[in-house]
């Protein structure tokens, strides 16, 4: 039991880590030095959009003003932008397995560790545009730190087809339309650079195919009234997580519905609420060969579901995006089914496989609220506070809060200058995390990071 | 002596201090002043000081944090910002010369400049922008010292027909607007290439060939609005001492044949065999603007 809790607890800890430091984040200089704009333009402060920035990604990175063709741009103009952050950190985990010093068999110990030290982020290298007015486009190659790239997103969208704001189609790889995005996250830091429950899976669960925050590759249908109040969108994705080459199922689809509405609220602002949805579906069942299962050849799709309400409240220069989250797996996936591809010692439901009696679908709840106070466009202060919560374990007899997550960031983000040709923030970050009964004694693990560092990209 | 120095030296530093103290003082007591500018449109009432953050957050890398115009994007950016210390506005539903009304100003806001960097700003809710638009104001002494002009009255649109256009093309080549925009509306005609704007910069005349909106909006009242006031600031003129309104709804109806997108009256002048106008052969006498039917309505 304690072996596989430090193996779960070590997963944990990886995919967070990996999280961190392969989440790309958009924001392109490119636009600004396009149009003209400062950065403030289109960001409350960057990556992360505001109101007009929205609009203009919802119009195909158009201002709709007749300049947005290529053809108008100075020929030597290059559409690329590359996002770096060179940082300091101080990274600590309060329970790591450890061998005895002395190599005595059984005398292995459990304790904590903290290490902090100079390092930079993963590159981004973002270009995106219009081919021609109402034609755009966004790549992303994307490396982490050690330099393995990978495509964060490769689209193409029609825009404003018949005319129409409500008609936009986008085919590719692509961040679901989720309101509150965590590719234009403002945190940076191991355990508050993306949203836990844009990632959650249950301990002991294999579905890797539900992740709301990564980008995913598929079709969507994008409408927006003139003014961008109103917003509605519909992605039909296939059910790989965004990973190319179709190694997981044969025929396996999921869909992401989005909407919202803005009201303005006086002085206070323009305020937004909406839902988001995921259904899906993946398989359990692959074929194999020699014992090892064959990419592409799942079946026996088993469903998933994530969906929750979104709010941006503005209050002035204090302001909260608040997201909540049901989800559920089948209780194929929670029983450890679902991806045999990426990690060999899953099960694979061939034929006769039954499962634990008693085995239910794991089920769970998660919110968090981020608080931004944007001092002015060159300095905002940041809160998040995330939670989640399981309301339902697979297996029998697994303890009800295992899995459960309390998260916390706090951070500043000072651009020591606003042009419309770079962008360079002065970025200083702490966040705290606390799993439920994933530390390898079975008992909880909490880790916590600080970092300082210069975020900039041109 | 170095007693008497070291005197001097205090009371000059004295001196100094409490001029740049009062001169601050000042400095920030007219801020102050400008800042309690208020606008008022669209049911809102706008005030300068409420825009301090959206102004340098949206408007001052064009504009200048002064107003001036001379923004950091400024010199790539072609047509040239604004400079809101002159208060001198393109687009205005008052007469040439006069101040617009916050309704104009809070329009242009909205809708953007077409063909220009100024965006559409609607995403911004009508209280951010009409704070904007105090604080636009507030740059200018003028809007102290000056009321708006009174918006021009624009008649209803009279009925589309074939003499209409006929006789807004003999009205075309009668005012000249062909030296500037062009035969055939392509902003190629003699005069193009010279024109300059009132601090004497280049700027080309308005292709009704290529585009489809105007500066100052799109609709038929808008194109009418903009050669009855003119465009402040810029070698267009204000024809509301030259075209009886009448007269201006012809020049509307003509202009409307030479824009890209398909135009009723596009279809008429297909219809009518129209040809661009020839500026060697002597100018048409322009037609006799024709009676109003029955179903007409009057104008104002």
């Amino acid at each position: 039991m304690a072996s596989s809790r430090r193996i779960v607890s070590g997963f944990v800890l990886s995919v967070t880590l990996l999280l961190v430091l392969s989440n790309s984040a958009y924001a392109l200089p490119a636009f600004a030095r396009k149009y003209g704009l400062r950065c403030s333009a289109c960001h409350e402060a960057w990556p992360m959009l505001n109101y007009f920035g929205q609009k203009f990604k919802d119009n195909g990175y158009q201002l709709m003003n007749d300049r947005d063709a290529p053809i108008w741009q100075n020929p030597s103009y290059w559409p690329i932008t590359l996002r770096m952050t060179p940082f300091w950190h101080r990274e600590s985990t309060d329970k790591i397995a450890v061998d005895s010093p002395s190599g005595v068999p059984n005398a292995a110990s459990i304790r904590g560790l903290t290490t902090s030290g100079f390092d930079y982020s993963g590159l981004d290298i973002l270009t995106g545009g219009t081919l021609e007015k109402n034609i755009s486009f966004l790549l992303v190659p994307s490396s982490d730190n050690l330099g393995a790239f990978h495509m964060e997103s490769v689209n193409v969208r029609l825009d404003n087809l018949f005319h129409s704001p409500w008609v936009n189609v986008k085919l590719g790889k692509f961040e679901l339309d989720n309101i509150v995005s965590e590719k234009r996250v403002v945190t940076l830091s191991s355990y508050g650079g993306s949203f836990q429950s844009y990632h959650f899976i249950p301990v002991g669960d294999n579905n890797i195919f539900g992740q709301i925050g990564d980008n995913q590759i598929g079709l969507e249908w994008m409408g927006h009234s003139l003014n961008d109040r109103t917003r509605l969108s519909v992605a039909i994705i296939s059910s790989t997580d965004g990973t190319p080459n179709l190694p997981y199922g044969r025929n396996a689809y999921s869909a992401f519905f989005a909407g919202s509405q803005a009201f303005d609220v006086g002085k206070l602002g323009t305020d937004r609420v909406g839902f988001y949805a995921m259904v899906g579906e993946a398989p359990t069942t692959f074929l194999t060969s020699g014992g090892v299962p064959i990419p592409g050849t799942g079946v026996g799709n088993k469903g998933f579901s994530r969906e929750g309400f979104v709010g941006l409240f503005y209050f002035g220069k204090l302001d909260f995006q608040v997201v909540t989250q049901h989800g559920s797996d089948s209780k194929w996936f929670g029983a450890g089914f679902g991806n045999p591809i990426d990690d060999p010692t899953a099960p694979n439901n061939i034929p006769g496989t039954t499962l634990l009696a008693g085995t239910r679908s794991p089920t769970w709840n998660g919110a968090f609220v981020e608080t931004h106070w944007v001092q002015n466009p060159q300095l905002i202060f940041i809160q998040r506070s995330e939670w989640v919560r399981m309301s339902q374990q697979a297996i029998p007899g697994t303890p009800s809060n295992l899995g459960n997550i309390d998260n916390y960031v706090f951070g500043y983000r000072y651009m020591p200058f606003m042009t419309s040709r770079a962008g360079l923030a002065w970025h200083n970050e702490y966040s705290w995390i606390r799993q439920h009964g994933s530390a390898p004694d079975g008992s909880d693990l909490t880790s916590s990071s600080l970092m300082l560092g210069f975020d900039f990209d041109f | 002596m170095r007693t008497q120095t070291l005197k001097l030296t205090t009371c000059a530093v004295a001196v100094l201090a409490f001029a740049g103290l009062s001169f601050a003082q000042v400095t920030e007591y007219q801020e102050q002043q400008n800042l309690g500018m208020e606008a008022h449109a669209d049911h809102v009432t706008g005030h300068a000081s409420g825009a301090t953050m959206d102004y340098r957050r949206y408007c001052a890398g064009c504009h200048g944090v002064l107003g001036d115009g001379e923004g950091e994007n400024a010199v790539w950016i072609d047509p040239k910002p604004r400079n809101f210390t002159l208060a001198t506005f393109k687009c205005r539903s008052t007469p040439s010369g006069t101040l617009p009304t916050d309704e104009d100003l809070f329009s242009t806001v909205g809708r953007g400049v077409e063909a220009s960097n100024m965006p559409s700003w609607n995403p911004l809710s009508p209280q951010q922008r009409i704070d904007l638009v105090a604080y636009v104001k507030h740059f200018s002494d003028r809007w102290k010292t000056e009321k708006p002009g009174t918006p021009i009255e624009i008649p209803a649109e009279p009925a589309l027909t074939a003499d209409r256009i006929k006789a807004g093309q003999a009205l075309f080549q009668k005012l000249e607007c062909w030296k500037c925009h062009g035969v055939d509306g392509r902003a190629n005609g003699p005069s193009a290439d010279t024109l300059t704007d009132d601090q004497n910069r280049p700027i080309k005349p308005f292709n009704f060939h290529d585009q489809t909106k105007f500066k100052c909006g799109s609709t038929d009242r808008d194109l009418y609005r903009i050669f009855m006031t003119g465009l402040d600031g810029t070698p267009m003129p204000s024809f509301a001492d030259n075209v009886k309104p009448d007269e201006a709804w012809d020049l509307v109806f003509y202009l409307r044949t030479l824009q890209p997108m398909h135009t009723k009256e596009k279809e008429i002048a297909k219809q009518l065999g129209l040809k661009p106008i020839n500026p060697n052969a002597p100018a048409p006498a322009a037609a006799p603007a024709p009676q109003p039917q029955s179903n007409e309505p009057k104008p104002q």
